[in-house]
């Protein structure tokens, strides 16, 4: 257990150092020039010299990296060309919106998508099975922006039950900020359970078919307790690995839900960013993105070893992050599956 | 008055009828078996009884257990019953216990389920259980997961959860098919002495004619979801009235003839393994001590002459197949040679392998995994020719193959044929196919006839010998099972804990073993002529 958690740590760690080294490596290959920016078209030659100078970006390569990535570290994520306050504040500002918002629209798609599996699973191929997969394949090739005009209109225009944009900030009472995150989470996390309940829908059938379901029928257990007992647990495996991989999505989501929904989270903020080229504060936000996505599959990693006891005993046996036996299969069937669905409503969009 | 008792039930999924006007009746404290090859509707029967039956089955007739209507039973009723009254062991224990969950859940959950006791005192009632199914306290806690057990423990376990609240009657489909012999012996003592105890009824269901007479007091025979016959063991098995049950006695016992048996000695070794070994790397017990390695071959030496048939036997796990996949340089030995036809196979680069691959070929076991579903049998059977030095054209590779199925005795008609057309048998001959197509000097069989019915497993043992005769192939058998290796081997090598311990002519080695391991293997297989004399016997 222990060997497996330490080498899934290590492995987050060099992640991380390499997707630094790569955001770094981008922003440096980019065009345009930050202190010309700054000072507009009429400064001369000397005076961006002379700003280029101060902040740091004539310094050798390597020790630009360096530098900055100590910063990240200590959480000094350098000033911002534009606003010249320092990142860490615009951050510290944004962070308490982005961060409530997609932690609200990841609980929502799993508190949505587990009990439409389930109930899919145990109906299969009967009509509320077929109704609900419907309804999960409109969500999965409907746009989220969509979904969050159709929200707008429904709670906010007609029924007048939530404001249409803004947030009141946390200071205004936490009911009234949460009000204003409501439709926003909701409107993240549809497409999300959508393709959430489709992989647990499917990994459910498939534990359904295990020896050792007949085994729990034969105990005398109702079919019903039989599903909740023993086939969601071991259909988990599948469901926390897309989980994982399908946060990246939901925080991209967050950039064009913060936009239509006017909320001052990290999404419009590097949106502003880019179109300013502030390209230290696109860094520290994309490398924050990164950190949130390593950080939530290293969780997940974690969960597999709660989940299945095959991980927690066998340090031998986890080569690939995975317990021996059923499960690697399973995991590659559900990202199989995982990708065909997404291709799709690609496609259609 | 009986404690189960099915009569006139029909049973279809679908368009498909499975069960024809089955009557099977069990009186408590009987021991009932079940017999058939696969499809004669045995599983079905068991599972009508249960009520687990598949979504699209639809049963008729009557099946009482204790007085109550089964097939008019509420689902409520069902499951007060299973569990309860009625308990199920099944066949594979591998996969029949929840990965997830400890054993002591498991055995639990079926008490608490029932008697609305507390946690505590199920688990009480678990432990007492475990304990009595032979897993004692020290070595397997409660806490134990499945994957912690081997495949025998693991059946222990099912059987402790069908036994658990004491059932009047209990139903094991296969429960000892999956399991070695020597485990065999054991899970059937424990289940015979549970029957004894707890007065229960006890269905046995299974395939293997020895089994079912060492364990029953009656007997009905299955065919095509029809019963042939039914009534006392021994007087069923020594008269072989009905015709189907002599055909069933007869395949179980069969013995290929082999004209020419072959004479150790007289040729040039054809495969030599000198002092092989494999070492895996253990389980690490701290980060900082490197692991303690595994052996799963020790030392093994070992020679096959050309056209000699030799029976590696021993029990699951030690090492016969580890030792196998080295002779076919699948695998790298950690210490020792292996040389074929002379030549060193051993510590060679890929490419030089060629000709030994092309003279060594394989059977496994499961037909119905070795081959890719999405290929035609032309390509599939054909697929060693690769091999060849020289590529034969189109038409030549049809040849071949035409040729080849001809001599498993399947026809050329079928090389356009996709595997799922073809039944166990058949696809068992394909792979035989396959492995003399490039007129190999050597076939390795993995357990080739385990999977397969009696009467199917007698007509492949003739095809091995018959071979054997023709083309003089020489054969190196794997197997758990006595009668196979009696039935086809000149030699026998008995292997425990990855050594050979004991080796000769195959009938000195079954008829007379001399080290431990033999001994318990020859003690633990089930024999019909040993079980009819037996059970003639006790009733005088």
């Amino acid at each position: 257990m222990t060997a497996y958690l330490l080498k899934r740590i290590i492995i987050a760690a060099l992640t991380l150092v390499l997707a630094s080294i790569v955001v770094f490596a981008v922003m440096e290959i980019l065009p345009g020039d930050p202190a010309r920016l700054m000072l507009g078209l009429n400064a001369s030659a000397d005076q961006v010299e002379v700003l280029r100078n101060q902040m740091g970006l004539n310094a050798p390569l390597v020790l630009r990296y360096l530098h900055w990535a100590g910063g990240l570290l200590s959480l000094d994520f350098g000033r911002s060309y534009t606003y010249s306050v320092p990142v860490i504040d615009l951050v510290r500002e944004r962070v308490v919106v982005s961060l409530p918002l997609a932690l609200i629209a990841l609980a929502l798609s799993t508190i949505i998508a587990i009990p439409v599996g389930v109930f899919s699973a145990s109906r299969q191929g009967r009509a509320g099975d077929t109704l609900a997969m419907g309804a999960a394949q409109l969500g999965v090739a409907v746009p989220n922006f969509w979904f969050a005009l159709i929200l707008i209109y429904l709670f906010a225009v007609w029924l007048r039950l939530v404001p249409a944009g803004g947030f009141p900030g946390w200071s205004a009472g936490i009911w009234t900020a949460l009000k204003s995150l409501f439709l926003p989470a909701i409107a993240l996390a549809l497409p999300q359970a959508a393709i959430l309940g489709r992989v647990a829908r499917s990994a459910l059938i498939e534990v359904l078919n295990e020896d050792y379901i007949r085994t729990a029928r034969a105990k005398g257990l109702p079919y019903r307790t039989v599903l909740w007992r023993h086939a969601l647990r071991n259909a988990m495996i599948p469901v926390l690995t897309i989980l994982g991989l399908q946060f990246a999505f939901l925080l991209a989501g967050t950039i064009i839900i913060e936009n239509v929904f006017y909320l001052p989270g990290l999404g419009r903020l590097i949106f502003q960013a880019i179109t300013q080229r502030d390209l230290i504060v696109v860094e520290s936000i994309v490398m924050l993105l990164v950190a949130a996505v390593i950080l939530i599959n290293l969780i997940v990693d974690f969960s597999y070893a709660i989940v299945d006891p095959r991980l927690r005993a066998i340090p031998g046996k986890v080569r690939s992050g995975f317990p021996s036996g059923i499960a690697p299969k399973q995991i590659l069937r559900a990202v199989q599956r995982f990708r065909e669905t997404r291709n799709r409503s690609r496609g259609r969009q | 008055m009986n404690l189960l008792e099915i009569e006139n039930l029909s049973l279809s999924i679908g368009d498909t009828p499975i069960l024809k006007g089955v009557e099977l009746t069990i009186a408590p404290g009987e021991v009932v078996g079940l017999v058939g090859e696969s499809g004669s509707g045995k599983s079905m029967t068991a599972l009508t009884v249960m009520r687990l039956l598949p979504h699209l089955a639809r049963a008729e007739g009557r099946v009482a257990f204790d007085s109550i209507d089964i097939l008019g039973a509420s689902e409520d009723q069902m499951c007060a019953l299973r569990g309860d009254d009625i308990g199920m062991v099944f066949q594979e224990p591998m996969t029949a216990l929840n990965p997830v969950k400890t054993i002591g859940e498991q055995v639990a959950e079926g008490i608490r389920w029932h008697t609305k006791a507390g946690r505590a005192e199920a688990e009480e009632r678990a432990r007492k259980i475990l304990d009595r199914v032979g897993l004692p306290e020290a070595k397997f806690p409660l806490s134990r997961y499945p994957h912690e057990l081997s495949g025998g423990q693991r059946q222990r376990v099912v059987i402790a959860i069908a036994c658990a609240l004491k059932p009047k009657l209990l139903i094991a489909d296969e429960p000892t098919t999956a399991l070695d012999v020597v485990l065999q012996a054991q899970i059937l003592d424990l289940l015979r002495d549970l029957v004894s105890e707890h007065r229960m009824g006890l269905l046995l269901i299974s395939h293997d004619l020895a089994v079912v007479t060492e364990m029953a007091d009656r007997l009905t025979i299955l065919r095509n979801g029809e019963v042939m016959e039914a009534g006392d063991t021994a007087r069923t098995l020594s008269e072989q009235q009905h015709p189907y049950t002599r055909e069933l006695a007869l395949a179980s016992m069969h013995v290929p003839a082999r004209p020419k048996p072959h004479l150790a000695g007289s040729a040039k070794p054809l495969l030599e393994v000198e002092g092989v070994g494999r070492d895996y790397p253990g389980r690490r017990k701290s980060l900082f001590r490197p692991a303690q390695p595994i052996r799963a071959v020790d030392d093994v030496s070992l020679t096959i002459e050309p056209a000699q048939s030799v029976a590696l036997v021993g029990r699951s796990g030690c090492g016969k197949s580890t030792l196998a996949r080295m002779i076919l340089a699948l695998d790298k030995p950690t210490a020792g040679t292996i040389r074929f036809r002379g030549e060193p196979i051993t510590g060679k680069p890929e490419s030089t392998l060629k000709p030994a691959r092309r003279d060594m070929q394989v059977v496994f076991q499961d037909p119905y995994g070795s081959f890719d579903p999405r290929q035609k049998v032309e390509k599939l059977v054909a697929e060693p020719l690769h091999l060849l030095e020289k590529q034969p054209a189109k038409a030549e590779r049809r040849e071949m193959v035409a040729h080849a199925l001809q001599e498993v005795g399947l026809s050329q008609r079928d090389m356009d044929k996709y595997p799922h057309e073809f039944s166990g048998g058949q696809r068992q001959r394909l792979s035989i196919a396959r492995a003399i197509i490039t007129r190999p000097k050597l076939v390795v069989a993995d357990e080739p006839v385990s999977a397969l019915d009696v009467s199917i497993r007698a007509q492949i043992l003739d095809l091995f010998a018959e071979l054997n005769q023709k083309l003089g192939i020489a054969y190196l058998f794997i197997t758990h099972d006595l009668t196979v290796a009696r039935a086809m081997a000149d030699e026998v090598l008995v292997m425990h804990e990855g050594k050979i311990v004991e080796r000769g002519r195959a009938a000195e080695v079954l008829d007379h073993p001399r080290s431990e391991a033999a001994q318990a293997l020859v003690a633990a297989a089930p024999d019909l002529h040993r079980a009819i004399a037996r059970r003639m016997q006790e009733q005088g």
